[in-house]
């Protein structure tokens, strides 16, 4: 334990920094939103990644992650949320490389849409005002997003997975100290 | 009141309902349940809406809160002082575009609202269709199917009965063309403001245990015919402080013979016109 | 010129300053201390514990205190007290058939092993004012003691039953059970939620809803099979320590009610049990608990689901107290804002009423003149 990072230097008001950050990235799909107080966890786990981790994740939210056994420890210890090795068992699901596919994610289920799995993506970069362009619940005209870093098919995938809403999955990317969303209600086309 | 975690309540709490936040938002009009808690203020009484803003603000954050629209209304007063004690830090204020976050009952601001500002509905009974249909494991199916025929059947019998659609206040609306949504019970004056606002609406039933959120720029269509479509009411008068003609307005009994006059029900909104007025002058 | 009213902030300040000199009372007399209410208003104690899910006899003593003695505002003080605790685990479950028991009765034997101990009971007191007690300083001459001894924790009567076959037997289970004051509940709720939410209704609710069932509301064909109260010890295994130790002492009722049940395609007829466990001394609310645990079982038992006590979302979502006041009462805010609505839309309908009857009569002439007309 004594190599362990600290999680947020003040936990009360930078997890709710980090959370109102998130939300209104969750509330403005693809506008980019930096966290202005994110923890320095371990590599290869970006600042965003971590604080929306801490801010969001507990024992009542298990946990997937590909980022290695000390992101899992870090986490363990400052989120106390129980990791799961079936992605699709997992409130939570952290993706440093190629993620699990959204179809093998809990979409959650028609009465209870709300149960569905939030993938935090970490990817290389966003940026706003080019690339995709999205459209929907939050959105006045259409938003452009472009994001380094997804995994191929990315789009037909998210595509398909639009069609079963309000079931499905809510995405979450993170890079560097900036997140951005895709609540599941949004249409992406390519830009 | 130390010994209280910031804004009352522990953290555990707040990441329960801000990840139920989050989901509604995702799910615009869906009402997700949470695990309410058990407020030091009446349920009944903005336990919901308080757990939102709770969950939501920070330091730097400006809170308004209004009943029917006031600032000054006893429950408002009540509200912003419970904030002031357990939020060290948190501005407080009257004024709509000064505050990022506005807790309210009955109201929408009359000030129209902008991006980063949020507004949290305090909301009795969030099942739109209670009085329809009273066991909420049959109305959560409804909602899975998006059946609203009931509703729909209601509205005609309304129409057919009284010539219109008979509710004037809490009138359902539809969600970005999914989810059938109550509200809260603000005059259908203030529907049409819900519709594709810049803010984010955010809707806290403390004692019914759910929360529903609508992002900005949404959809919120009120519910009616092609024949009989929505028409919000107001009285038909003029403000007496302020002289608007366009503003919801609270009927004063001025004595016990019939005399009336009509005021502002946004006490912000009519302040700030009386102040630009009299600068005028 | 109409000045809008202000000063909400200064009304509420003088209304408190008030409501702490009413409940001062005269103050020429003594104040009444929290001590003195936990030991002799104990019953109220003991219910404020029950529905403010707390067992703290000092804190509901105080809660009662500052309440003036409405024991709903004082289950209120101590929920919202209650809910800022911070949970350090489960306690190991309590083991009733363990209990020392201070009163036992059965309805269904004339005495059995362990006798009928009829414990401090208002059973067989005659509601007959007392006024010595209203002069002061008066203290009862010591009751009679009798040592518990070996019987002090007598087998339960649903055992003896059990033990010749006629008790439906119910399945063990390690499950964790769920809290509805972390989780909402969803229906069908289940049984451990259920009990949970009647251990803390309210005991109006509770008593009236009891009551509809033996008034046919729901079949009940209940016996009290075993009322027992008495005290217990509640262990807790601290993670650090890794061996159980004793926390403190609950003093509890138990109540379970014996029901005919005639049987089943699966199951061959017997008796079912309605259980009931509280805080405190408060048997009125577990005897009425058991009546209703029984009732709500109906759709399990195979029964026909009829009776309001028998429908499970009517009952969970309607018992509960603080939630029914605080609904009830929010009825006091201002609404003008809706009521405005209402007014505007009422007097739109009656303006519309009276078009219709203006034209009416002016339609029925014109009719009239044309037929007139026509034949003219």
């Amino acid at each position: 334990m004594s190599g362990l990072l600290p999680g947020f230097a003040d936990p009360v008001a930078d997890a709710q920094s980090a959370f109102r950050a998130v939300l209104e990235a969750m509330a403005r799909p693809g506008r980019v939103q930096r966290l202005p107080r994110p923890p320095a966890p371990p590599a290869p786990l970006s600042p965003a990644a971590g604080a929306v981790l801490l801010a969001l994740a507990d024992a009542e939210t298990p946990l997937w992650l590909d980022a290695g056994a000390e992101v899992a420890e870090w986490a363990v210890f400052h989120a106390g949320c129980p990791l799961v090795e079936d992605a699709g068992a997992a409130t939570f699901a952290l993706a440093t490389g190629t993620p699990p596919a959204l179809s093998s994610l809990d979409p959650g289920t028609d009465e209870e849409p709300q149960r569905a799995a939030t993938l935090i993506l970490q990817v290389a970069s966003l940026a706003e005002g080019r690339g995709w362009r999205l459209t929907g619940p939050g959105i006045e005209r259409e938003h452009r997003l472009q994001v380094e870093g997804v995994p191929n098919g990315f789009l037909a995938a998210w595509t398909a997975s639009r069609a079963r809403f309000p079931l499905g999955v809510d995405i979450i990317l993170c890079a560097g100290d900036c997140v951005a969303a895709l609540p599941r209600s949004i249409t992406i086309r390519e830009g | 009141m130390s010994g209280y975690n910031f804004a009352y309540l522990d953290e555990a709490t707040k990441r329960m309902i801000r990840r139920a936040l989050l989901k509604a938002v995702a799910v615009p009009g869906h009402q997700v349940p949470f695990g309410s808690r058990e407020m030091p203020l009446p349920y009944g009484w903005g336990t919901g809406g308080i757990q939102v803003t709770a969950s939501v603000i920070g330091a730097d954050d400006t809170l308004k809160v209004i009943d029917q629209g006031a600032d000054d209304t006893t429950n408002a007063v009540s509200i912003r002082r419970f904030f002031a004690r357990v939020a060290p830090g948190l501005r407080t204020t009257e004024r709509t575009a000064e505050a990022t976050v506005i807790q309210t009952r009955h109201r929408i601001p009359e000030t129209p609202l902008r991006e980063g500002q949020v507004l949290v509905y305090q909301v009795p009974q969030p099942e739109p269709l209670f009085r329809l249909e009273p066991r909420r494991a049959e109305t959560r199916r409804l909602h899975a199917l998006a059946d609203y025929g009931l509703m729909q059947v209601k509205l005609y019998e309304d129409i057919a009965r009284h010539g219109r659609v008979g509710s004037s206040y809490d009138h359902p609306v539809m969600v970005n063309g999914r989810y059938l949504m109550s509200p809260s019970p603000i005059p259908s004056f203030d529907n049409p403001k819900m519709h594709r606002s810049a803010a984010l609406q955010l809707f806290g039933a403390g004692r019914e245990r759910r929360l529903y959120a609508v992002p900005p720029y949404t959809e919120v269509r009120s519910l009616d015919f092609e024949d009989h479509p929505f028409v919000p009411l107001r009285a038909n008068g003029r403000c007496s402080l302020c002289g608007a003609g366009d503003s919801y307005l609270d009927e004063v009994v001025t004595d016990d013979r019939g005399g009336r006059i009509f005021v502002c029900s946004d006490t912000d909104f009519c302040t700030e016109r009386q102040t630009m007025r009299e600068a005028a002058e | 010129m109409y000045v809008a009213v202000k000063g909400g902030e200064a009304a509420i300040a003088n209304a408190h300053a008030w409501l702490a000199e009413e409940r001062r009372g005269d103050a020429s007399l003594p104040e009444v201390g929290t001590d003195a209410i936990r030991e002799q208003l104990t019953l109220a104690v003991d219910r404020v514990m029950a529905e403010g899910s707390c067992y703290d006899p000092d804190l509901a003593a105080l809660a009662i205190k500052q309440a003036r003695g409405d024991l709903i505002e004082a289950i209120f003080l101590l929920r919202a007290y209650r809910t800022t605790l911070p949970r350090f685990g489960a306690s190991a479950p309590i083991d009733t058939g363990a209990m020392t028991v201070r009163r036992r009765v059965s309805a269904t034997y004339k005495d059995l092993p362990g006798g009928q101990v009829l414990g401090p009971t208002f059973d067989y007191t005659h509601r007959l004012l007392d006024f010595a007690l209203a002069a002061e300083g008066l203290t009862p001459p010591a009751a009679a003691e009798t040592d518990p001894g070996e019987d002090a924790a007598p087998p339960r009567v649903t055992g003896l039953l059990a033990a010749e076959g006629l008790m439906a037997a119910e399945e063990a289970s390690d499950a964790e059970p769920g809290d509805l004051t972390r989780t909402p509940v969803t229906f069908p709720a289940g049984r451990p939620l259920r009990l949970q939410n009647l251990a803390r209704g309210d005991e109006g609710f509770l008593l009236s809803m009891a009551y509809s069932t033996q008034r046919g509301y729901g079949n009940n064909h209940p016996f009290v099979g075993e009322l027992r109260q008495g005290d217990l010890a509640v262990c807790f295994t601290p993670p650090e320590l890794g061996f159980e130790i004793e926390i403190g002492d609950l003093v509890v009722t138990e109540c379970q009610m014996v029901n005919q049940f005639h049987g089943s395609r699966t199951e061959p007829p017997q008796f079912t049990r309605g259980y009931g466990l509280v805080f405190g001394r408060t048997e009125r609310r577990a005897m009425a608990m058991a009546l209703m645990d029984r009732a709500l079982r109906a759709a399990e038992l195979g029964e026909d689901v009829e009776a309001p006590a028998q429908n499970e979302e009517f009952v969970l979502s309607h018992s509960d107290n603080v939630e029914a006041t605080g609904f009830l009462e929010h009825l006091k805010l201002p609404h003008y804002v809706d009521f405005q609505s209402e007014l505007e839309s009422v007097r739109a309908m009656r303006a519309a009423v009276e078009a219709e009857r203006q034209r009416a009569p002016a339609q029925a002439a014109a009719r009239q003149f044309e037929t007139e007309g026509a034949g003219g």
